[in-house]
């Protein structure tokens, strides 16, 4: 069993099987509050998944993109539970979580128009006039989906063109669907393979600048 | 739950040290800290952003040595202690993130107390010292604060009689230092020139310590009028092409910052009647501080209480013992409802007590 934990933009949770059965999907659209609702969510998603801590077998962490203060408060939440139970963290970019479930769905649905099996990017807000942009195109045989291009940002007024040029559908996500997640992690884990690093995916470095020296107090 | 001799695991994550600490009761098992504080050396200050990162990669390795250290498992621990605020925002919900998750998973209850707070219940873990009695004064500097406390105890009542209006004592230091050539951390480079200064060489102004500020202003400090006096010292010498002298200039300024401190805090136990003075913080590592503080308070008839340095700067086995307190004296756990509170009140010494909880 599989707790799949994400901040990158609310806070999302699910409990997921290892064969990709939802037990519980819990979230809170709060784009800050992570750190408030995060223990209740874990807490809400074991009980509707009818299950104890020590069920889980693998924390899903989502990596990111996402603006810095929320997106740790997931990882730091998820490295812990594991801790607790002593049980292994499954990094996962956020953005293959939305990929995934908009690949499922075109399975479901048909998708029998050209444009499912062309390249979709997964967009989500960066803050600061810019996007967060991965880019995907199908699904390969682990049944995880195939990131052609790796999470970058974008100025929000560039984004379009960019896409555009190299025939790029634009998917944009307002949440990061935690069961999808959990799902990504379970096909990986089946498949054998790492599909993300244990780098939190800030895309920027801190704020900061170096003083040139101390500022004169003097006229 | 164990509520004689709780095990208790606290995290601390309030500035730029990852805390970890482990306490039976009243017994120090572990007290292990990661600290950022290289990767702000070279920018002259915390950067919030860049402690809030190192906490993220330090909490777990720091959970695994204290755990070591205390030779305990976490199976073995009977609650989960995280500190709420004050602090920096962004580190202390990393903190408070992996302090729920960890309860959840182990399935124990959670205690989220205030730091400051914390600074005091650091006392209760010298094992070498006397019962702390109440009421007492308490003075907290740190870089990150500067407060004055009456602590009639320390798990239901403690007051803030006065904090600081612009920087940290510890920000001070460092401000200075920076203006002097010196390096991040400010206060051993301030200590090690001034050793050889003259304290009263120079007449550094004291900080709301005029007549008219003692009216509004009685126990609240203020250092960035003294740090930019300092400034134009340093610049009216160096404009006047004569040399500076460094060691005089950091004597002085440490004299003020120190003569203000411990003005204020005995003024405190004169007017409160209260013959007892803690001190806590990261600052108090000071020699000059604790010198100074000792010789005054005993003229004036008060005992002061100095924690070992290692229990005085921000750690983890503080919010540890502080939350043992709390279990010891039967208070039910927090709720996982509350959040990061960069300026939680002294106050709330726990946050989020749960009120259904059955005790
Ligand atoms: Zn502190």
């Amino acid at each position: 069993m599989i707790l799949g934990i994400d901040t990158s933009l609310g806070t999302t949770v699910a409990v997921v099987e290892s064969d990709g059965v939802v037990r519980s999907q819990l979230e809170s659209a709060d784009p800050r509050g992570h750190a408030e609702v995060i223990g209740s969510l874990i807490s809400r998603a074991l009980a509707e998944a009818s299950i104890t801590p020590d069920a889980i077998t693998h924390v899903a962490a989502g990596m990111g993109p996402g603006p810095f203060t929320g997106l740790r408060v997931g990882i730091a939440a998820a490295r812990a539970f594991a801790l607790g139970r002593g049980i292994p963290v499954i990094p996962v970019v956020s953005h293959d979580a939305v990929a995934l479930e908009r690949m499922l769905h075109d399975a479901l649905t048909g998708g029998f128009d050209d444009a499912a099996d062309g390249p979709l990017a997964v967009v989500t807000d960066a803050r600061r006039r810019e996007f967060a942009y991965t880019v995907y195109q199908g699904i390969d045989d682990d049944g995880l989906p195939v990131r052609v291009a790796e999470p970058a940002l974008s100025l929000r007024d560039d984004l379009d063109a960019l896409l555009a040029a190299r025939g790029i559908e634009r998917v944009d996500a307002e949440r990061i669907p935690a069961a999808m997640l959990a799902l990504a992690a379970a096909r990986a884990l089946a498949a054998g393979r790492e599909i993300a690093t244990e780098e939190a995916l800030y895309l920027r470095s801190p704020d900061v600048t170096l003083s040139s020296g101390p500022k004169r107090v003097t006229q | 739950m164990n509520r004689t001799e709780p095990l208790v695991l606290g995290i601390e994550t309030s500035c730029d040290e990852t805390g970890i600490g482990i306490v039976r009761g009243r017994t120090l098992l572990s007290n292990t800290i990661a600290s950022s504080m290289d990767e702000h050396a070279r920018y002259g200050g915390v950067v919030p952003e860049v402690a809030a990162r190192a906490h993220l990669e330090a909490l777990e390795p720091t959970i695994r040595a204290a755990l070591a250290e205390a030779s305990v498992t976490l199976a073995d621990i009977d609650a989960v202690a995280v500190t709420s605020g004050p602090g920096l925002a962004g580190a202390l919900m990393v903190g408070v993130g992996a302090a729920k998750a960890l309860a959840v998973s182990l399935g124990r209850p959670l205690y989220a107390v205030n730091h400051l707070v914390g600074h005091i219940a650091a006392d209760i873990l010298d094992a070498d010292a006397p019962a702390l009695e109440y009421p007492t004064v308490a003075l907290l500097v740190s870089g990150g604060h500067t407060s004055l406390l009456l602590v009639r105890d320390l798990t239901t009542d403690v007051e803030m009689l006065g904090e600081t209006m612009d920087d940290a004592a510890g920000e001070a230091f460092d401000k200075v230092a920076r203006l002097l050539g010196l390096p991040y951390p400010g206060g051993p480079q301030i200590d090690r020139v001034a050793a050889s200064g003259d304290p009263n060489a120079i007449p550094f102004p004291r900080g709301l310590s005029r007549a008219s500020d003692m009216a509004t202003h009685r126990y609240d400090f203020s250092f960035s009028g003294l740090k930019t006096a300092v400034a134009r010292w340093v610049e009216q010498r160096a404009a006047a092409g004569e040399p500076v002298p460094v060691a005089d200039v950091a004597a002085s300024f440490r004299e003020a910052v120190v003569d203000v401190l411990v003005t204020k805090a005995l003024a405190a136990c004169r007017d409160h009647d209260v013959p007892r003075l803690l001190l806590g913080g990261g600052v108090i590592a000071n020699r000059r501080l604790r010198e100074v503080a000792l010789e005054r308070a005993e003229a004036a008839g008060v005992t002061v209480r100095i924690p070992p340095l290692s229990l005085c700067t921000d750690n983890g086995a503080m919010i540890a013992a502080l939350a043992a307190e709390l279990i010891m004296s039967g208070r039910p756990p927090s709720t996982l409802a509350f959040g990061a509170d960069s300026t939680l009140p002294v106050t709330e010494i726990q946050v989020a007590e749960d009120a259904e909880a059955v005790a």
